[in-house]
């Protein structure tokens, strides 16, 4: 029995800025999978990420990806994000003056809206973010914190961690989500986002090392060098990586 | 993702206000002269001492000229082509809100402030609405009658309360501070009067509804606030106008006088109508609005969140006369397609010990233009004087401008002076931020600009600060794409 398809790059050009970094990239994900992306820094893993989410800067030149069954290109970055496609970011950003609560309830809605579904009750809703922000380890006093300021690292990835679980994504993609994290909270964080592994929910991780992968065991891992897949495996792939380095894997391959 | 302006859109056009109630006028002819002055006073059945004044006011006026140094570009007004007063037909004067005209009644529905409802809740808000210029409904004021508080139409006051009328009106701004303020002195139709008596604190938001309505009515209210010792009101001030072609004068002056220990907040929410997307019509809005700290410890603040008005003109200030009196001066300034705002705020330290806060967020967009001028003036005499001043502007687009200018007078060297001043853009990273979590591009910039001006919002009352928030949300509809 074969998954349905959420994710299918077909040999994707795209640039960041004017400079090409992605060259030829294919990679198909399906329901249920959880991809790893490795790769040594400045190869050009998170422009994958930008591309896909649509990130301002971050353009597709040729090739093509369909999001459950959708031209994503076609999508503008709202459609995207409300179709399920959402991405934990490695820097996210500061807003001055908006409450985290409000914040997440806003986007809660705008993906209600766009199912065809009612605006949520708030009793429902501070529910919901009590309950999940319980299990990240996160007080209520930071939900009441203006958007990422003044977080720490660690702080801004239970954030968007908590975002990822109220929003409940189909295709979930993290930039460096290990990246600011002590050991103690990239333990929570990879917990929150194993929770939210159950079997239909897809994930896409991009790391340059092992140690996220060894909270969150992925189906499948891949090299990215070049701009390109160059190998795939199984989670050994990632030991592999991990113990030779990248270097007999990036021969040849300029990056 | 290519952000482009769109201005086909914009929120002129939308102006959620924009409907002409269908109340008979009586309106005097057009232009101005002695005869209409006369006139408005007779149809008003003021005393002579007042007549007398609106002439002085008026023989004034047309020695001066209308003042250029704000950054504000407009048609120049024809004073001649404006009708100087209107007021609504009603045969007595209502005793209840049964007796009120239904179509006022109707008017003030859609604006979301029906009476009626706010009667039920009573000890909320009472309101003495005004409608074009002449008071019609008038709530609570047996209520407040009890407790001494005064609060009834500036006519009515005129008849009734002479003695304090004569006493402060034009105290703080008298008739020859600017061109605008004389005019209105000469004109003035009406507008609220409030005088809290020694050491009472008025339990309830006191409010005003303005609505210019009349077509080619000058709108020139008068807004007396007496604070007597050790007294306290929180006063409201909120405006809609209906929408329409021809430009549309608005020149006001609010006074408001604080005696010892007293405090006195006044806040405003204006949302006059802006003009159209191409920038035409719109009201001219041209206000002096001044507070003074009479007596020591007499505190004053001005909230304000100004959406409104093609062109503005405004400056609430504060005289800190007393000792350790203070001011405040709290301000959300939004404009969007053509509109002008030159606006801020005067501090003016007499006494010693006073302090003052200056907060002032200006938001532009489309291809507004916004000036922040704030005078912060230490006198020789006010040792120990302290101010802060915080100018926040935000940029939305690129084809909008904001400039802020700060005039500092200090004549103390004890002194303490500090100012300051950030200019930003929405930055092109939360806006993705925000996408990428589902609010479209609109929902974004309202949020990232609620959290702007979140300092500002706090301080309003708080049956203010939702229309104050949905308001920003209807003023900046459009100005992405």
């Amino acid at each position: 029995m074969t998954n349905k398809t959420i994710l299918d790059i077909k040999n994707l050009y795209a640039n960041a800025g004017d400079k090409e970094i992605i060259k030829g990239l294919n990679l198909t994900i399906n329901e249920g999978e959880v991809h790893a992306i490795m790769g040594p820094n400045g190869g050009g893993k998170s422009t994958l990420a930008n591309v896909l989410s649509g990130k301002p800067g971050y353009t597709p030149t040729s090739g093509s990806v369909t999001f459950k069954g959708k031209d994503l290109f076609s999508l503008d970055v709202e459609e995207r994000a409300n179709e399920g496609l959402f991405l934990l970011m490695q820097y996210p950003i500061e807003i001055e003056g908006v409450a985290f609560i409000t914040f997440l309830k806003h986007a809660l809605n705008a993906k209600r809206t766009y199912e065809g579904q009612k605006e949520i009750d708030m009793p429902s809703f501070m529910r919901l973010v009590r309950d999940e922000a319980n299990r990240l380890f996160i007080n209520s006093d930071m939900l009441k914190r203006a958007i990422n300021a003044g977080f720490s690292g660690g702080e801004k990835k239970k954030m968007e961690t908590l975002q990822m679980a109220i929003l409940q994504p189909t295709l979930a993609i993290l930039d460096e989500a290990d990246s600011g994290l002590d050991i103690d909270a990239l333990k929570i964080v990879s917990g929150g986002i194993n929770n939210l592994r159950d079997g239909k929910r897809a994930f896409l991780i991009i790391t340059h090392h092992q140690d996220l992968l060894e909270q969150i065991e992925p189906d499948f891992v891949h090299v990215f060098a070049g701009g390109r897949i160059v190998k795939s495996g199984d989670k050994n792939l990632a030991l592999q990586l991990e113990a030779e380095g990248y270097a007999d894997f990036i021969k040849g391959e300029k990056c | 993702m290519v952000q482009k302006p769109n201005i086909e859109d914009l929120s002129g056009d939308k102006y959620k206000y924009g409907f002409v109630s269908d109340i008979e006028v009586e309106t005097a002819p057009k232009g101005l002269n002695e005869d209409i002055i006369r006139l408005i006073s007779s149809k008003k059945d003021e005393p002579d001492w007042l007549l007398e004044r609106r002439l002085r006011a008026y023989r004034h006026w047309l020695t001066m000229v209308e003042p250029k140094w704000a950054k504000l570009t407009y048609e120049k007004l024809n004073y001649q082509d404006l009708f100087y007063y209107a007021a609504p037909k009603q045969k007595a004067k209502p005793k209840s809100l049964d007796e009120v005209n239904p179509e006022i009644l109707k008017t003030y529905d859609k604006l979301g402030i029906p009476l009626k409802e706010q009667e039920i809740l009573a000890g909320v808000v009472a309101v003495d609405a005004v409608l074009d210029s002449v008071s019609v409904a008038t709530t609570y004021r047996s209520k407040l009658k009890e407790m001494g508080i005064i609060f009834c139409s500036i006519s009515e006051a005129v008849k009734e309360h002479p003695e304090l009328v004569k006493k402060y009106l034009g105290l703080v701004v008298p008739y020859s501070d600017n061109f605008f303020a004389c005019l209105n002195s000469a004109v003035f139709t009406d507008g609220s009067f409030v005088y809290i008596p020694k050491g009472v604190k008025c339990p309830m938001e006191l409010s005003t509804y303005f609505r210019i309505n009349a077509q080619n009515t000058g709108q020139f209210e008068r807004t007396l606030i007496v604070a007597e010792e050790g007294s306290y009101v929180s006063y409201l001030e909120g405006c809609t106008a209906p929408m329409r072609d021809e430009n549309q004068l608005h020149a006001a002056i609010v006074e408001i006088v604080v005696l010892k220990d007293a405090e006195v907040k006044y806040s405003t929410v204006q949302n006059w109508y802006p003009g159209d997307s191409k920038g035409k019509g719109g009201v001219y809005n041209f206000v002096t609005k001044r507070a003074l700290c009479k007596g020591e410890n007499a505190k004053v603040s001005w909230t304000q969140v100004e959406t409104g008005s093609a062109v503005t003109w405004k400056y609430p200030s504060c005289i800190l006369a007393g000792n350790n009196s203070s001011g405040e001066f709290y301000s959300v300034a939004i404009t969007n397609n053509f509109q002008q705002a030159d606006t801020g705020t005067k501090m003016i330290h007499l006494g010693q010990n006073t302090t003052s806060r200056i907060i002032s967020k200006g938001i532009s967009a489309g291809f507004s233009n916004q000036t922040y001028r704030g005078l912060v003036k230490i006198a020789k005499g006010a040792t120990g004087a302290r101010n802060h001043s915080q100018c926040d502007s935000l940029l939305i687009g690129r084809t909008c401008g904001s400039h802020t200018v700060p005039y500092i007078e200090n004549e103390n060297k004890t002194a303490v002076l500090e100012h300051e001043a950030t200019t930003s853009k929405i930055s092109e990273e939360q806006l993705f931020y925000c996408r990428q979590r589902g609010l479209n591009e609109e929902q974004a910039t309202q949020l990232i600009v609620s959290g702007f001006c979140k300092e500002v919002m706090q301080k309003l009352p708080m049956e203010f600060a939702v229309e104050a928030a949905k308001l920003i949300n209807i003023s900046l509809e459009g100005s992405v794409g």
